[in-house]
C-alpha cells in the first residue's frame, strides 16, 4: 500500500511518501492509524488528534471508518488551504 | 478547462481562448488570487503552494462539472498554480462564462468557495521571521457551505 503525507504531516515524518505491506488484520483506516501509531512516537504524535487530520484513498476524501485493501493510495493531509 | 501549473497565466490570453471558442457569450465573471505581501504582521517573503498531483486535477474537474450542472454556463476556466511564489504573484484564476450575467457572476463565487476548501493544497508562508504552514479558515468552510443547495 502507498501512502502519502502532506504539509505539517510530511515535515514532522520527514517523508513525503512509504510504501507499506498491510496486514490482513487491518481493514480501515482507523487500523492503519492505530498500526502507523504503534510504530513510533512520531505518528503517535501526528495521529493524537485525528479531528483535524484528512484521508483520502484513491484520491477520494474519505472517512476514517472507511474500509482499506493492499492496492489503495492512501494519503494523510490536514484541511485543504487552495485558492 | 482546468489546469494545474507551475507556470504564469495570463487572465488576457485566457478570456481570449473563451472568446474565440464561443461567439454567444453575453458575460464573463472572473477571479484572479494574489500572494500578498503580509502574513500574521510579518513581510511575506515567499508562499510555496504544495498539491497533491492526480489529486488536485481531479477536484478541479469536479468542481467545474459541480459549476455546469448548477449554472447555464458557456465555458469555464480554473488555472491553480504551484510551487514557490512570490508577493504579487497570481496564484489561481477563474473564469465563467454565460449569456447573461447571473450565472457567470454566481459560478465565479461558487468555484472560489468551493477550490478553498476541496483543492488538495497547502500553503507554506515564509516570512522575515519564521516559516509555517497556513491553517485551514473556518470562515472559509462556512462560505463552502453556504452553496450546500
Amino acid at each position: 500500500m502507498k501512502i502519502l503525507y502532506f504539509s505539517w504531516i510530511k515535515d514532522k515524518l520527514g517523508k513525503s511518501e512509504e510504501n507499506i505491506i498491510l496486514q490482513e488484520q487491518i481493514k480501515t483506516v482507523e487500523q492503519l492509524v492505530i498500526f502507523l501509531q504503534n510504530k513510533n512516537d512520531i505518528y503517535k504524535d501526528i495521529f493524537k488528534d485525528n479531528k483535524i487530520i484528512k484521508v483520502s484513498i484513491n484520491m477520494e476524501v474519505s472517512n476514517f471508518k472507511d474500509s482499506i485493501s493492499d492496492q489503495d493510495e492512501i494519503a494523510f493531509f490536514p484541511p485543504m488551504t487552495g485558492g | 478547462m482546468i489546469s494545474v501549473q507551475k507556470n504564469n497565466f495570463s487572465i488576457n490570453e485566457e478570456l481570449s481562448k473563451l472568446k474565440i471558442k464561443y461567439n454567444n457569450i453575453g458575460a464573463i465573471s472572473n477571479f484572479i488570487g494574489i500572494v500578498r505581501d503580509k502574513s500574521k504582521q510579518s513581510n511575506l517573503v515567499s508562499m510555496t503552494l504544495e498539491h497533491y498531483p492526480g489529486m488536485a486535477e481531479k477536484m478541479l474537474t469536479e468542481i467545474e462539472n459541480q459549476a455546469l450542472s448548477r449554472w447555464n454556463l458557456i465555458g469555464s476556466t480554473i488555472i491553480h498554480r504551484y510551487g514557490e511564489l512570490f508577493p504579487g504573484d497570481q496564484i489561481v484564476l477563474v473564469i465563467t462564462a454565460s449569456e447573461h450575467r447571473k450565472d457567470a457572476v454566481e459560478s465565479c463565487h461558487f468555484i472560489i468557495d468551493w477550490l478553498k476548501t476541496k483543492g488538495p493544497f497547502w500553503k507554506y508562508e515564509k516570512t522575515n521571521r519564521a516559516g509555517f504552514w497556513v491553517e485551514a479558515k473556518e470562515t472559509d468552510k462556512k462560505e463552502e457551505l453556504k452553496w450546500k443547495t
